[in-house]
């Protein structure tokens, strides 16, 4: 057995059956499964809401409904991301810098809506803060019981992007601010925060994604009544179940284009904030 | 600012980092803290900068109690062993951050921050982020930080550890020309012994929480105060119950008076020394260090056959 | 300089400065903040669901899950999550290897299309497989003429499953990839071994706690799928339903008990779930810590 350019290509391994992927056969069956799970469904909605003609596509999501809900959805998902910005950074915070007893259980629990079924959410949160509400607190049927649903559904997105962040944050930072005469206060505002953004930006993209088109856990809780407090996938259902597969496409749409959107425009910002971290050449 | 330490004691957990240190530093000294890891170096200046509280014993700035004062109001400038640059922002902005959070004039900040960042020669590199410098020129910027809030005391935790041999060597030189020009009060930490001798007027030399002497590099090099300050400080050579410097060793072709022979093992050239290694007749190894003149002028081969005697020997009492 | 009347940086850091009073204050009204909205928001909440369920004894309980409707429900739920599973995993570790390894014309899309789902309501998903594989969708006429029927049936319902916990595996399994790198694979190449040999015996293994924590999470998602399951299925009771459209189907019917029992079960499959969730990333399997689970929140972007 001679080495040299034989060991090299022992080393690629034998060219038929490299398991890096397998030649054409990996290629090909995962483009296939994705094809028909996700593309051509996708392309589908693409194509229905405007297959009746544009003038349809605009009527459907200008219908007064339709912009009811949308407005909705974004108005209540764009509260519920600002508070998960605040919260969940003041949450991963606790659960980083502060120490007390059943603390581990407390982390586990942040997880808890990753877990836990949508439709279960929304019941649990409506037997605790609607009619029959233990607290005498009826939120059912208001856009506050639809936020608290939101609540419950996104609270991990912020916390668990900031939580490593901020535990592999640097703390020669924060003490050389302080023998530089910065108070804590500072700190926190010039120091810590800063390099928390990005992690907070992602979060909350996540989040307000989720949020928008949160479906099981709004259900029960908002009632539905539409122009008040009907959520734009829940008018989608609603479209779907009367039969009108391209206005319920249209207003499809509108939500997957602005979740994108959001997506793509706090990465972009994002990697913005970040990029002092990048070593030039 | 003269620095007082008194009884400091500190532990973490059931390591005690410090056992009962006092310390005075002089005002405008330079002083290098000195030893291997552990031996509570590190601490003893974090105390004296506020960022670790002592379990007990003071600390004093100028006869000001400082033991519960915070590091924002001690006045103290520190200079962290990786720099700790913030890096959110660029060179400037760190290099201004102590004056910007005390709402300084902006003439004033900017006049004070370009003087510096000239005086670190990174004024070219002003606006670009830390993760874009080299680690020197990190470390210029760290000390530029620190001196631009005009502290009384400087300290610096082992500023020069991180960086290669040449970048280390231009800097310790450049901060003794500093401290010659600005008299700050200076404490910095090291446990590279030759570092602490080039740079600091005064050094302190600490073991396992203690300070075992201090003084001016002479003095702990030729009379150290027990085996660990010598091996700490210099090169040593055990003879038995002995210790000696190899230079202070002699090789003689001929027997002479307080001699004893010794069998060449192996003969090493270091360029502006040569190391030769022996073993005497009584089977201890000891190894010489020979000026390259004298080594020429010797001549050794492997093998041969030659005296050896102490010029000067220590010998320490038992601990 | 002037003095700052200051509070401590990090009041509980080890050797930590000196703690004022007022960052003591500050420290613990945080503290009492969090914990407060976590116990209105999360806790009480999960408390309340096992609370009434029970709250009128176990007999309602135990008829509510002897009804026909909840058995099948239930049996739909674990045949669906039985199938999507394993097929999701396999596919995960499949686009894992070619995203990470290979590159090739439309990798970007791919690694697009396998965030997608994060984007998407799940109304979208379902309406999106009603319009491919219903009777007037694209492949409508084609499945007829097989005899195939996907929507308001289980394999529609399985579809659905599948899209919404599609990126799970890959995403988990992705970093692990890149961190093992090709050392491990090339050493058994030169020492003899097949392809496929190899990753049987080297990559496999190698990656198996990517794999496994990504196959909790996708399990969790295919319990708990609810809104493109109601579009896709049907709900037809007592052959198309799964145990959450049931929980929505028996609140409708004002069933309270039959609503929260189907909440239960799913409930305590969820916390078997986080409890396989916790011991992973706790290391407690001799897993690194932490870096698992952190994926799950950040990788949901779209790269």
């Amino acid at each position: 057995m001679s080495l040299g350019s034989g060991t090299a290509a022992a080393v690629r391994g034998p060219a038929s059956t490299r398991y890096d992927g397998r030649g054409l056969l990996g290629p090909g069956i995962t483009a296939a499964y994705l094809s028909l799970l996700v593309l051509i469904p996708i392309s589908a909605i693409l194509w229905r809401s405007v297959s009746d003609g544009l003038d349809e596509f605009w009527a459907a999501i200008t219908s007064p409904q339709a912009l009811a809900a949308l407005q909705l959805t974004f108005t209540v998902s764009g509260i519920v991301t600002v508070i998960n910005a605040l919260i969940g950074t003041a949450i991963a915070w606790v659960l980083v810098r502060d120490d007390f007893a059943g603390k581990p259980f407390i982390n586990a629990l942040i997880d808890l809506p990753f877990a836990l079924p949508t439709i279960v959410a929304g019941l649990t949160l409506l037997a605790l803060y609607g009619p029959q509400s233990p607290f005498g607190i009826n939120a059912a049927y208001s856009q506050v019981g639809i936020m608290l649903a939101l609540l419950f559904i996104t609270l991990p997105f912020v916390v668990r992007a900031v939580q490593p962040v901020l535990e592999e944050l640097d703390r020669e930072m924060e003490e050389a601010a302080a023998s530089l005469g910065a108070s804590s206060p500072t700190v926190l505002r010039r120091v810590v925060l800063p390099n928390l953004l990005p992690a907070i930006l992602t979060g909350s993209a996540l989040a307000f994604a989720r949020c928008i088109g949160e479906f099981g856990s709004v259900i029960l809780i908002a009632g539905n009544i539409p122009y008040r407090t009907e959520m734009a996938s829940v008018y989608i259902y609603g479209q779907v179940e009367a039969d009108k597969p391209g206005s319920a496409s249209a207003v499809s749409v509108v939500l997957l284009v602005v979740s994108l959107a959001v997506l793509v425009v706090f990465d972009i910002l994002r990697r913005r904030i970040s990029r002092h971290e990048e070593a030039s050449a | 600012m003269a620095i007082s330490m008194q009884r400091l004691t500190k532990r973490f957990g059931d390591f005690v980092a410090l056992d009962d240190v006092s310390l005075e530093i002089r005002d405008g000294s330079l002083t290098a803290l000195l030893g291997p890891s552990g031996s509570g170096k590190t601490t003893l200046l974090r105390i004296i900068a506020g960022l670790d509280v002592p379990d007990s014993g003071t600390v004093l700035l100028d006869d000001r109690d400082v033991t519960r004062v915070p590091p924002q109001d001690r006045g103290i400038g520190f200079v962290f062993q990786h720099y700790a640059p913030f890096k959110h922002m660029t060179v400037w902005d760190n290099v201004a951050f102590g004056l910007t959070i005390r709402h300084r004039p902006k003439d004033e900040v900017r006049r004070t921050v370009g003087d510096l960042l000239d005086l670190v020669q990174i004024a070219h590199l002003a606006d670009r982020y830390p993760a874009q410098l080299s680690g020197g020129q990190r470390q210029r910027m760290a000390l530029a930080r620190a001196l631009a809030i005009q502290p009384s005391v400087l300290l610096l935790d082992e500023p020069f550890g991180a960086l290669d041999a040449r970048v280390r060597k231009e800097l310790r030189v450049w901060l003794r020309r500093l401290h010659d020009e600005s008299h700050v009060t200076t404490v910095f930490v090291t446990h590279d012994q030759e570092e602490a001798m080039d740079v600091a007027d005064h050094i302190v030399v600490m073991d396992v929480g203690r300070i075992e002497q201090q003084g001016t590099a002479r003095d702990l090099y030729e009379h150290p105060a027990n085996e660990f300050v010598m091996s700490f400080i210099g090169p040593v050579t055990r003879l038995g119950d002995a210790y000696v410097r190899p230079h202070d060793i002699e090789i003689l072709l001929a027997p002479e008076e307080g001699s004893r022979q010794a069998v060449v093992e192996r003969v090493v050239y270091l360029g502006f020394e040569v190391r030769v290694e022996l073993t005497r007749d009584d089977g201890v190894r000891v190894w010489v260090q020979v000026p390259r003149d004298e080594a020429e002028r010797l001549s050794l081969q492997q093998g041969q056959t030659i005296s050896v005697r102490s010029r000067h020997e220590q010998v320490f009492a038992a601990a | 300089m002037t003095a700052v009347e200051s509070t401590p940086v990090a009041a509980t850091s080890p050797g930590a400065p000196i703690t004022t009073t007022r960052g003591r204050a500050i420290r613990l009204t945080l503290r009492l903040v969090v914990l407060g909205y976590l116990t209105f928001i999360l806790a009480l909440p999960v408390f309340m669901v096992f609370w009434r369920t029970f709250e009128d004894g176990l007999e309602p309980v135990l008829r509510a899950i002897s009804r026909p409707a909840f058995q099948s429900a239930f049996w739909m739920t674990l045949q669906i999550t039985a199938i999507a599973v394993p097929v999701n995993t396999v596919f995960g570790i499949l686009a894992a290897l070619m995203l990470v390894r290979r590159r090739f014309p439309g990798r970007s899309l791919l690694n697009a299309l396998i965030d997608l789902p994060f984007a998407i309501s799940p109304v979208v998903i379902g309406l999106s497989l009603v319009l491919v594989y219903g009777k007037n969708g694209w492949f409508g006429e084609v499945l007829s003429d097989l005899g195939i029927q996907v929507i308001f049936a289980m394999p529609g319902m399985v579809l659905a499953t599948m899209f919404v916990s599609l990126p799970f595996v890959v995403r988990e399994v992705m970093p692990v990839l890149r961190e093992i790198g090709t050392d491990q694979e090339q050493a058994a190449y030169t020492l003899g071994a097949s392809g496929w040999r190899t990753f049987w015996r080297v990559t496999l293994p190698s990656i198996r706690w990517g794999v496994i924590y990504g196959v909790i999470l996708t399990t969790a998602r295919s319990l708990g799928e609810f809104g493109a399951v109601a579009i896709v299925s049907g709900k037809i009771s007592g052959k198309t339903e799964t145990l959450t459209t049931h929980v929505e189907e028996r609140f409708q019917a004002f069933d309270l008990v039959g609503a929260y029992t189907a909440s239960i079960v799913l409930a305590c499959m969820a916390l078997l779930v986080l409890l396989a969730m916790t011991v992973y990333q706790s290391g407690w399997l001799g897993r690194r810590i932490g870096r698992g689970h952190q994926h799950a929140a950040s990788d949901e972007t779209v790269r």
